[in-house]
């Protein structure tokens, strides 16, 4: 997309939006596209309970402690204190009741102010 | 239209849409600010809304709006919402036993719509895929429930970001909110049965020794070299 077509319409964006979505379907339905009968090797199936921990950290991780593709090198980011007010709610609450949610408000309650206030 | 009232007045979907419901606002932070990088990119409305309806992977399209913004070439782009997918693959693996007594069709329906959070709580709730018909109801319900709220959240937030692009601020980093959405269930699932601690993991083999009789042992292959097996 030039910048003389800003916000426009353009069938090229559209083909590559169309295909974007196929790949979303394909990547989340991989293993159950085929009907055969088929198992995962034990060892594998165990990893598996691993997964979805695995998954979130792989995501959380990295948007907490890096910038533009580096790690961070000061503690004076807004991200880590919010992170950290965030799981301390949790399990300040042992999990219950509504914990996720009170994990997002004090996580947002931490950080807006210190990364609008000063900038971290 | 019966069928599918059926399912929504179904307890397990209402139990899943509240339990998704808890995260409501980082998912509904996060696609706000991914409606608001998409038009800023220079994608047009139609163009934005287009790829939320369809793409609906917040992560792949943050991944994919640079590099269309860019003109890079179809298959960079494609390939890299590929990689950014890659745990969707993994997740597939983990979800096949507990999808395969459906038709194609229904597994790509909620293959497509089950997207990271939907997943993490899934397999959450259910262990196992369950063996009856009552079972699979009942889990299909909580995938649907929880699926559901989560698409229509992140939609309703994807389109308010695409028509407010230009009034909402970008630095204020309000996506971060969905960064602390997964911390939260990260958290949860931590505390759970996946406890680092040990306490908590002997606590879970303790639980699952007592199971150990029942028929859903042999229905799960995973569970075959637990410690009674």
């Amino acid at each position: 997309m030039n910048p003389s077509a800003m916000n426009m319409t353009d069938g090229w964006t559209l083909g590559v939006i169309l295909g974007l979505a196929l790949v979303t379907l394909v990547t989340r339905c991989f293993f159950f596209l085929s009907s055969q009968p088929w198992q995962l090797p034990h060892w594998a199936q165990r990893g598996l309970q691993y997964a979805p921990i695995a998954a979130l950290s792989a995501v959380v991780l990295p948007e907490v402690v890096m910038t533009q593709g580096q790690l961070i090198t000061t503690w004076l980011d807004a991200r880590v204190f919010a992170t950290v007010a965030g799981a301390a709610y949790f399990f300040a609450r042992k999990g219950q009741g509504q914990a996720v949610l009170g994990t997002i408000v004090t996580g947002m309650a931490v950080y807006l102010p210190l990364h609008i206030g000063l900038g971290w | 239209m019966a069928r599918w009232l059926a399912w929504w007045r179904h307890p397990e979907f209402q139990l899943g849409l509240r339990e998704m419901a808890a995260v409501s606002p980082g998912l509904a932070a996060w696609g706000l600010m991914t409606g608001v990088a998409m038009v800023k990119s220079g994608m047009s409305p139609l163009e934005a809304v287009a790829m939320s309806l369809m793409v609906f992977a917040g992560s792949s399209q943050l991944a994919a709006i640079p590099l269309i913004a860019a003109g890079a070439p179809v298959w960079v782009i494609w390939a890299t919402a590929f990689c950014v997918n890659l745990r969707f693959v993994v997740f597939s693996a983990h979800m096949r036993p507990y999808l395969m007594h459906l038709p194609l069709r229904w597994r790509l329906f909620n293959g497509y719509l089950t997207a990271d959070l939907s997943y993490v709580m899934f397999t959450k709730r259910f262990h196992h895929p369950a063996t009856d018909a009552v079972g699979q109801r009942n889990q299909l319900a909580y995938l649907g429930g929880g699926s559901f709220f989560n698409w229509s959240s992140w939609q309703i937030a994807s389109m308010l970001g695409i028509g407010l692009a230009h009034s909402i601020p970008t630095n204020w980093g309000l996506g971060f909110a969905g960064i602390l959405a997964l911390l939260g269930v990260g958290c949860s699932l931590a505390s759970t049965h996946f406890a680092g601690s040990r306490p908590g993991l002997l606590r879970w083999q303790r639980s699952r020794h007592l199971r150990c009789p029942s028929s859903s042992i042999s229905s799960w292959p995973l569970r075959r070299q637990s410690p009674c097996a």
